[in-house]
């Protein structure tokens, strides 16, 4: 039964695959309940930069190239924000034995980035998060157009040319 | 109902559905969305270091999740495969199949799940239910769940299910019922109070088959049927300052994790903390006694566990710092964890022109205290209540401690280092249960380099060393990473066991890796040994046996 249903359920994809190429609409973000730093719960979808492009990027206190990624633009992120507008939206995948350490660790960092909690997981599944860090660039639409998954130095620098890409108003490279 | 005979049903119509989309319009702007991920292992035997002949010579493991969502309605599937499950996950996972799948609709006050879910109560300690993929650790529901939010700043949860047992589903019935409020959104609308609280309470039941078992040859136990459980919490929030808690408490549970006692369980847990910018404190506290919580009372290992008791201890991210990690003792133990994060100010003549970063961390957990129950002269005695514990009393026991310090700082646009000191506590008799041998004591020191040679050229380099006269003595630690952003990595590495006090036993354990990265989509090979060990995910361990050989990883968001 279980052959059944996979076939079944994989036609059933592939028919809306290809319905889905005439729609106009691109892919937005999911609607999964996350919570802010000082405990209030928000909708992923209602998440929205007043038509400017957003990053988020999904992190966790025990992942060394996260902090290292979130580290090294945290240094430009001023410029960031005054060049392009771009806002930067941290998603903790921290479960309860850390999360709590979260606000502490962003603050005592001096991080400005608006930081969520995700912690069971339940935007990281919706947004099909393998490894992290997984970084993603969303335009003034709300429509995902970019992602990224792994950080090295020099990395931030790329992302911030799609950024500047997006607010000219040129093609982005779909992956 | 049968959920077997309504799938198919439910699959048929989203396909009638998929098919008819131009036509009607239905489903139009639906989207699909997925990922994959394949680990790969071809093992070469290394007796010298335990790493033991594998008959097929190879193993693989590999999944897919599809995501299909269109406004309202949410469906998805995840297949897996283990041909055979690379070594350190556990045997059973072998095979291939969909484990995963569901249908979700919603709107402002509902939502409602059919198939296989995760779900967290609270901070999980009488239900959560999650996956760690890279552990081979899932313990999904499968049954149903509504979420109906009545008015704003209240949310309730209902759900029932069997839980994920490799290929199968446990045999306890899981029923749960969680409601969240959040004050200022109930009362105060406008905003105006500066203090936000939020209340929650949940109650869980567990149901398997009343069972009457004998043991020791002489007394008759009853199981109970139904295990019920509860917990209340609540955060209060204002400005900087967060305060947390949490307490559960588990009615009489005989099982094989507690030896069959018929005591009540209990859990507290407790979190203060405070920041501003440029520094952050924390402050946690804990109590588990005999929180351990299955849906089949016979399971020992890492699975069906219907809640999750978390570790008050920092998760390091360095292979020498994570060697000896903790993981929660749900038959008993007191924890407290402090940390303090500060950054000296840029441009300043201590912080430098980049500042620099410092935290502290410390944790130290022991057993709870013990006393014979009424009536009794033994502890733990099966089908007794099995001892009396002080609330709020520290057991003897030292089970694990940690004080490390880490500091960071970059000196130039080219050059950035931490450095990153450790002194370690690690009851291995505990912990690993290997009786009477003696407790871990471990200073471990960590300097970590990066030199950037250009836009996108810089090479990391990580120096790691362990002394403890316990166990396996001794070990340092060599890597160096080259990497070309965005896309490439290579990575040279070495540990080395130079203080194993068996003199024929101090081996390398080196490794090459590289990696490709191309957007969502990443490849990585790694060629080398392996030592056994204990890789750690958010709260789950799991011990990885020695091996030799050639790991590809590929993975793939879209």
């Amino acid at each position: 039964m279980k052959k059944t249903v996979l076939l079944l359920f994989i036609a059933f994809l592939f028919t809306t695959a290809f319905a889905q190429e005439s729609a106009a609409t691109g892919k937005k973000l999911p609607s999964v309940s996350v919570r802010t730093l000082d405990g209030k719960t928000i909708n992923t979808a209602d998440l929205n930069n007043d038509g400017k492009p957003m990053i988020i990027s999904f992190w966790a206190l025990w992942c060394k190239p996260c902090i290292n990624e979130l580290t090294t633009i945290a240094d430009v992120y001023d410029d960031w924000v005054k060049e392009t507008g771009v806002k930067l939206i941290a998603v903790s995948i921290d479960d309860s034995r850390s999360s709590p350490k979260v606000g502490p660790t962003v603050n005592g960092k001096g991080w400005e980035y608006e930081v969520l909690l995700d912690v069971n997981g339940d935007l990281k599944r919706a947004m099909n998060v393998n490894m992290i860090p997984h970084t993603f660039l969303i335009n003034g639409q709300g429509d995902i157009v970019w992602q990224h998954t792994s950080f090295s130095e020099g990395s931030e620098l790329q992302l911030i040319d799609m950024v500047r890409k997006l607010n000219a108003g040129e093609a982005i490279e779909s992956h | 109902m049968n959920l077997k005979v309504l799938l198919p049903g439910f699959v048929t119509v989203l396909l009638l559905c998929g098919a008819s989309v131009k036509a009607q319009g239905f489903l139009e702007g639906g989207r699909v969305t997925g990922n994959f991920q394949l680990d790969a292992q071809v093992y070469k035997a290394d007796s010298a270091i335990g790493a033991y002949e594998v008959e097929e010579k190879m193993r693989m493991n590999a999944f897919a999740n599809l995501l299909y969502s269109n406004g309202n309605f949410n469906a998805g599937l995840r297949f897996e495969t283990y041909l055979n499950p690379i070594l350190g996950y556990d045997p059973r996972y072998k095979g291939s199949g969909v484990p995963y799948w569901f249908g979700s609709w919603k709107n402002e006050q509902f939502e409602i799940t059919v198939g296989n879910f995760y779900e967290q109560f609270g901070s999980g300690m009488v239900l959560r239910s999650y996956e760690e993929r890279n552990l081979g650790y899932d313990n999904a529901f499968k049954g149903a769940r509504v979420r109906f939010s009545p008015y704003s700043g209240v949310t309730l949860k209902g759900l029932i299910g069997t839980q994920r047992f490799f290929w199968e589903q446990g045999p306890g019935i899981v029923r749960g019922l969680d409601g969240e409020f959040a004050l200022n959104d109930m009362f105060d609308k406008k905003g105006k109070c500066k203090t936000r609280v939020t209340l929650g309470g949940s109650f869980v039941s567990k149901y398997q088959p009343l069972e009457e078992i004998v043991v020791n040859d002489t007394s008759q136990l009853i199981l109970p049927a139904n295990v019920a459980s509860w917990a209340a919490r609540f955060n209060i929030n204002r400005g900087g300052f967060n305060l947390d808690g949490e307490y559960a408490n588990k009615l009489n549970d005989p099982s094989s994790v507690n030896n069959l006692i018929y005591k009540n369980g209990q859990s507290m847990l407790v979190q203060a903390s405070y920041s501003v910018k440029r520094f952050g404190v924390i402050v946690s506290g804990k109590r588990t006694d005999n929180m351990s919580f299955k849906s089949k009372r016979t399971e020992t290992g890492n699975s069906l566990d219907i809640n999750y008791l978390p570790a008050l201890t920092r998760q390091h991210a360095y292979s020498l710092s994570a060697m000896y990690p903790y993981a929660t003792q749900p038959n008993g133990e007191m924890a407290l964890q402090g940390q303090i994060n500060y950054k000296i100010k840029k441009e300043s003549l201590i912080g430098g022109k980049y500042g620099t970063d410092i935290a502290l961390n410390y944790s130290r957990i022991t057993s709870i205290k013990r006393e014979a129950a009424d009536g009794e002269s033994t502890f733990l005695q099966s089908g007794t209540l099995g001892y009396k514990s002080p609330f709020l009393a520290f057991g003897d026991d030292l089970y694990f401690q940690d004080l490390n310090i880490e500091i960071q700082r970059k000196f130039s646009s080219s050059y950035k280092l931490l450095i990153s000191y450790m002194y370690l506590n690690y009851n291995i008799d505990v912990i690993e249960g290997h009786p009477g041998e003696p407790m871990v004591k471990a200073h471990i020191l960590i300097a970590d380099m990066t030199f950037k040679f250009n836009q996108t050229n810089a090479l990391k380099i990580e120096l790691q060393q362990l002394y403890t006269k316990e166990d396996e003595g001794d070990w340092l630690q060599f890597m160096a990473e080259y990497t070309i952003a965005p896309k490439w990595f290579f990575t040279v590495s070495d540990q080395y066991n130079y203080g194993n006090p068996d003199q024929d036993r101090r081996f390398h354990y080196p490794t090459l890796a590289m990696g490709y990265t191309q957007g969502s989509n990443r490849l990585s090979l790694t060629y080398g040994k392996q030592r056994e060990g204990i890789v750690c995910v958010g709260g789950v361990c799991r011990n990885v046996p020695a091996s030799n050989g050639l790991t590809i990883t590929l993975t793939s968001s879209f």
